[in-house]
């Protein structure tokens, strides 16, 4: 029994308790919480397949930016309330999720069974070689050097993106009233020259 | 251990209209921050001459390209061709004709700052990239620092609920678009195993006709199609641009049916004829038939409005139509060496509206009087009495909407429907100067309103239409344009048909 199994077995436990976690626990947030349990697992996993890039990416965007999106949401609309399971919005709901939940199990099993046959070709199209025989870092040193020369002015278009998003927040999160009433004359036209920014 | 990473090289001045765009934009958002205000007017003078440079900077390289050919910049992210030039120029144009427009409108309506202005430069980047983009996902990131922009430029004006309910719309739907889009773009690659035009194409030889992975890529390219169907507002796509340029303010409303529309159908152009040119005989009937349900429904849904504003939106949606035409013709030779007339058609066509409309929306801004909402037609009642110099610009503008020989708009269809004529697709030119006729009777009756219908009760009780400064600088500048277009088009037509020359050499 290597440790990569036993490193499997305990990451599978983890992902598998975490998403039975989410559907069975009746408070949002410890439904919240087993996700990131699952995500965990999952970025475990990717470790386990020298996929340290993806790992990261896993636990920074699922684990850290979703879940606490999820988290925010949840406590806007309410923290202490726990959903009554019993009553349901839309009458099919379960038998739908029920035949989702067996065709998505087909589909992969399905998968799996059929790329264990498959002649393996080397079609792939990203990285060159994916990880270098003693060179743990080596996805991330070619993914690093991708972005920053092939991809180097998609990267500072975002950039861009990330600028509108700040102008954006500045114009739409200041408060209507300090910009001065339009109908109500003398008044709004005090306001605006005191000029608020 | 580590090798020093050697970067793509990156031509600065070629890149050069983009630097100068975002650099305003920086510049004015963090010197405004520190600054206390800058005097009023200020903001729109310095985007403006950022505008200008730009347009004097791409014909700089509009001349550089003629003389050493096109080429691919930054790792071959973008194209510096003809075509990327004059969608540059027109882009820039429409942000210099917002700044003018914008100014009197903010001032109207006792609001002043520097993002309103920012936006319009970054929205510009957006645009321009989305026409040089040589990369989908290059294109994916251009398309979104457009929309991005034009969803908060919708709301800008915080105190009027309809602009915040339009942003709202399009923020809903434009996310929606931009799936569609993404979607598309991931299963090309997935069938090519490239995001690159140029790469695409040369996959064709070897991947895909070895192992006809063709199925992914047809759901590619149709699901493409509807990412910028949505942007250029093409039926059945349409839905949220009546709403939209309704609610948002009069200037910005302006901007986005130019520069949006610009943008849109130039990475159209550029994907479909450059990246995707071996599926041709997929796409063309796909275009043929939305653009002609674009023409119909544009034409028709005009005539039936009161609201002017609503009106010019269907009537920007068969514009659309129109500009397909050119699109449709320039598939019949997509990817070969000798090019027909339809992107350069469609390309004058995109700059030729983007003027015309821009100087139409500055006078409903005008019309729409301060609070921005007397834009129904009874706001229109009695301008030629009033204001007859307005009111005779804006008879001009709407006679070059509708195609009226001797106005620019006259020589933009003319090109459409005669290169969709060469290309022997008869229908759809016949359909397009149909959709013409009937379009032509709704700017019938804004100058009805305008000139002819009675003064009515209450009438004189209105605030006056006021003709600042700038505002009338831009509609006389399209004016002035429309005219000289219209009466000597030789040189632009030739301008257009050189850009694109230039811009089909590159192609692979």
């Amino acid at each position: 029994m290597t440790v990569e199994f036993v490193v499997f077995v305990c990451a599978a436990a983890m992902v598998l308790l975490g998403a039975v976690g989410v559907i069975v626990r009746n408070h949002p947030v410890h439904a919240a919480l087993s996700l990131v349990l699952t995500l965990f697992g999952v970025a475990v996993l990717f470790v386990a397949q020298e996929a340290h890039f993806l790992a990261a990416v896993q636990v920074i965007v699922y684990a850290g930016a979703i879940v606490v999106l999820f988290l925010f949401v949840i406590m806007l609309l309410g923290v202490d309330r726990s959903e009554n399971l019993q009553i349901e919005p839309i009458s099919v709901q379960r038998p739908l999720a029920a035949i989702v939940g067996a065709g998505t199990l087909a589909m992969i099993l399905l998968a799996v069974v059929q790329a264990r046959d498959a002649v393996r070709t080397d079609s792939g199209l990203g990285l060159d070689d994916a990880t270098v025989t003693g060179d743990p870092d080596s996805n991330i040193r070619q993914i690093a050097r991708d972005l920053f020369s092939n991809h180097v002015f998609a990267f500072e278009l975002v950039s861009v993106l990330l600028v509108v998003a700040v102008v954006a927040t500045v114009l739409l999160s200041r408060r209507p009233d300090k910009l001065g009433a339009v109908d109500s004359g003398t008044s709004g036209s005090s306001k605006v020259s005191g000029g608020v920014r | 251990m580590i090798a020093a990473l050697e970067g793509p090289p990156i031509g600065w001045f070629d890149l050069s209209p983009l630097l100068v765009l975002l650099g305003a934009a920086l510049v004015m958002l963090v010197v405004g921050a520190l600054l206390p205000r800058w005097p009023r007017g200020l903001y729109a003078a310095f985007t403006a001459t950022a505008a200008g440079a730009t347009m004097v900077l791409a014909m700089v390289l509009w001349d550089d390209v003629s003389d050493q050919g096109a080429r691919y910049l930054v790792g071959d992210a973008v194209t510096l061709d003809g075509f990327s030039m004059f969608a540059t120029i027109a882009i820039a144009a429409t942000v210099l004709l917002a700044c003018l427009v914008t100014d009197d409108y903010l001032r109207r309506e006792q609001l002043d700052g520097p993002e309103v202005y920012a936006l319009y430069l970054t929205a510009g980047i957006g645009g321009i990239v989305m026409a040089m983009a040589n990369d989908l996902v290059v294109l994916f990131l251009g398309l979104e620092v457009l929309s991005l922009s034009f969803y908060v430029l919708a709301a800008s004006h915080r105190r009027r609920s309809a602009g915040q309910e339009s942003a709202i719309k399009y923020f809903v739907l434009g996310g929606f678009a931009s799936a569609f889009f993404l979607y598309g773009a991931a299963l090309v690659y997935g069938g090519t195993g490239s995001v690159r035009y140029d790469e695409i194409v040369a996959a064709v030889n070897t991947t895909l006709l070895v192992e006809r992975k063709d199925a992914l890529v047809l759901a590619g390219v149709a699901l493409l199609i509807v990412g910028l169907a949505f942007k250029v507002s093409a039926v059945p796509f349409h839905f949220w641009a009546p709403d939209v340029y309704q609610g948002a303010p009069t200037p910005v409303t302006a901007f986005m049916a130019s520069a949006g529309k610009i943008g849109a159908f130039a990475a159209m152009l550029r994907v479909l004829t450059e990246a995707l040119p071996q599926w041709r005989d997929d796409w063309r009937p796909v275009v043929w038939t939305i653009a002609v349900a674009t023409l119909a429904v544009g034409s028709i849904l005009a005539v039936v409005q009161t609201n002017v504003k609503r009106m010019l939106a269907y009537s920007s949606i068969s514009h659309a139509g129109f500009i397909l035409v050119g699109v449709e013709a320039a598939g019949h030779t997509a990817g070969e060496a000798d090019p027909s007339g339809g992107v350069a058609a469609s390309m004058l066509y995109l700059l030729l509206y983007a003027v015309l409309v821009m100087g139409t929306f500055a006078v409903v801004s005008l019309v729409g009087r301060t609070g921005d909402d007397q834009t129904d037609l009874d706001g229109f009642r009695g301008l030629g009495r009033t204001r007859p110099a307005l009111a005779l610009g804006m008879t001009v503008l709407l006679l070059a909407q509708a195609g009226v020989p001797l106005t620019s708009g006259f020589v933009a269809k003319f090109g459409v429907i005669s290169a969709a004529v060469d290309q022997r697709s008869y229908a759809i030119a016949i359909v397009a100067m149909l959709a013409s006729v009937i379009a032509a009777f709704l700017y019938l009756r804004i100058m009805v309103s305008m000139w002819i219908v009675d003064a009515e009760a209450g009438d004189d009780a209105r605030e006056a239409v006021r003709t600042p400064l700038s505002t009338s600088l831009a509609v006389v500048l399209s004016v002035g344009f429309t005219l000289v277009v219209g009466f000597a088009p030789g040189w632009i037509v030739s301008a257009a048909e050189h850009a694109t020359t230039i811009a089909t050499a590159v192609a692979p």
